[in-house]
């Protein structure tokens, strides 16, 4: 524990910059949105995009219309009508490339085999497959040899998903009810600081993220992130949004709390070994003690609480387990396997966007 | 369940014990011990950094409790 606590700043976050186009999808999205074109002609190009992608895991432009389509029911993003979050035809257009994201995730993450539908036994079995995740360790990286240039990367990756950090678990609570909802809100309620806004978790790492010297403002940093780093927050997205999936976002949550206390630990090392300070390393301190307190309760109470209410939601709650292990798994990967050729993991430099 | 004044100690398996509740958390000379959330994880395997508090390092351990005792 440090001694002194860091105040912390309460961050009121606006609509997103419009982002760049990515291809054709993208270009269309983008030009719906701000008024140009219509939304009817969106399905049909989104249709041949998912046709002709070898992979929409890492379709940078199906995964950037996937993030705006979906940015309409977080913040909004400058420019982009309002009403247009529930447009039919919208809709019509994100549901192709959801359900070829969903294709492709089952098709390619690994479920381990379901243990009984109970509480002990789900948690253990959900410990177990998180303990297993030997991938590449962004964390270790971080904490031993990460530049300085290499963890302000890093923040501009986090910052997609962390500067709203648990937002799209909370789609899941109107979809839960009894011993997982209370599981749920109880560490909801830690991540959005507990009635204290200058203690919700976004706005800490917001001020992380000023102290690298980067721009906290949401979404300032869209245009720099591979299609990997928006298909992680895509996912969870996907699964918080759909109701039939409660039992994936469920999963996802657990596994994201399991594989969080350590790993923050070596994030904070990284940070401290680089001179940052302890209002800076406050975002990585923090998660150490709250997702200590978090993964047991998602683990026993959410995820095997929601077992035992709904056992056919068990392979999912696994799926989204694994498949929250496997992508954020590819992602640091993609970041260590740049790093390791002396190359950027960014689409662009970040030095343009510091200095515009 | 009883009133907000309740305290509530739970024993997780090969895990902390997560405590709910008005407590009071002190060093031995009755000092308060910072307590930044609601629901707080109390170290069980002896290895935490950050005691009294958990830190997830009983899954490096491999810590592993009994079965707690059913109370029928």
């Amino acid at each position: 524990m440090t001694a002194t606590q860091p105040r912390g700043q309460i961050v009121t976050q606006f609509p997103m910059p419009l982002p760049a186009a990515r291809g054709a999808a993208s270009e269309l999205a983008l030009a719906i949105l701000t008024g140009a074109r219509e939304p009817r002609e969106l399905v049909p190009i989104v249709d041949s995009a998912i046709a002709s992608s070898p992979d929409v895991i890492s379709d940078d432009d199906l995964q950037l219309t996937l993030f705006c389509l979906y940015e309409l029911h977080y913040g909004g993003i400058i420019g982009a009508d309002d009403a247009l979050e529930w447009n039919a035809e919208l809709i019509a257009a994100r549901t192709l490339i959801e359900t070829a994201l969903e294709a492709a995730l089952r098709e390619r993450v690994v479920v381990p085999d379901a243990p009984e539908p109970q509480a002990d036994a789900v948690s253990a079995a959900l410990f177990e497959l998180t303990a297993a995740d030997t991938g590449p360790s962004l964390s270790r990286y971080i904490a031993r040899k990460a530049s300085f240039e290499e963890v302000q990367e890093f923040l501009v990756h986090r910052s997609i998903y962390t500067l709203k950090e648990a937002d799209p678990h909370s789609w899941a609570v109107p979809r839960l009810s009894g011993r997982p909802k209370a599981a749920l809100v109880e560490i909801q309620s830690d991540e959005y600081g507990e009635g204290r806004p200058h203690r919700m978790h976004s706005a800490i790492f917001a001020g992380t993220v000023r102290a690298a010297g980067l721009d906290s403002a949401y979404g300032t940093y869209v245009d720099l992130v591979p299609a990997i780093t928006l298909a992680s927050v895509n996912m969870m997205t996907m699964f918080g949004l759909h109701r039939r999936l409660r039992g994936a976002i469920v999963g996802h949550l657990a596994a994201f709390e399991m594989t969080s206390s350590i790993p923050n630990r070596f994030y904070g090392d990284g940070f401290r070994r680089l001179g940052f300070d302890s209002d800076a390393t406050w975002y990585f301190d923090e998660h150490v003690e709250a997702d200590a307190v978090h993964e047991q309760i998602a683990g026993r109470d959410l995820a095997g609480g929601l077992a035992e209410a709904e056992p056919e939601l068990l392979n999912d709650i696994l799926f989204g387990a694994a498949a929250c292990l496997a992508v954020d798994g590819w992602a640091g990967e993609y970041l260590l396997s740049n790093w390791a050729e002396g190359e950027s993991s960014l689409r662009h430099p970040l030095f343009e966007v510091v200095d515009a | 369940m009883g009133g907000a004044d309740e305290v509530e100690i739970v024993a997780y398996p090969n895990g902390p014990f997560l405590v709910r509740g008005p407590i009071s958390l002190t060093n031995p000379d009755g000092e308060e011990l910072p307590r930044d959330r609601r629901t707080i994880a109390l170290c069980r395997c002896g290895k935490s950094v950050i005691k009294p508090f958990c830190d997830g390092t009983h899954k490096i351990i491999g810590f592993r409790t009994e079965p707690e005792p059913r109370a029928d």
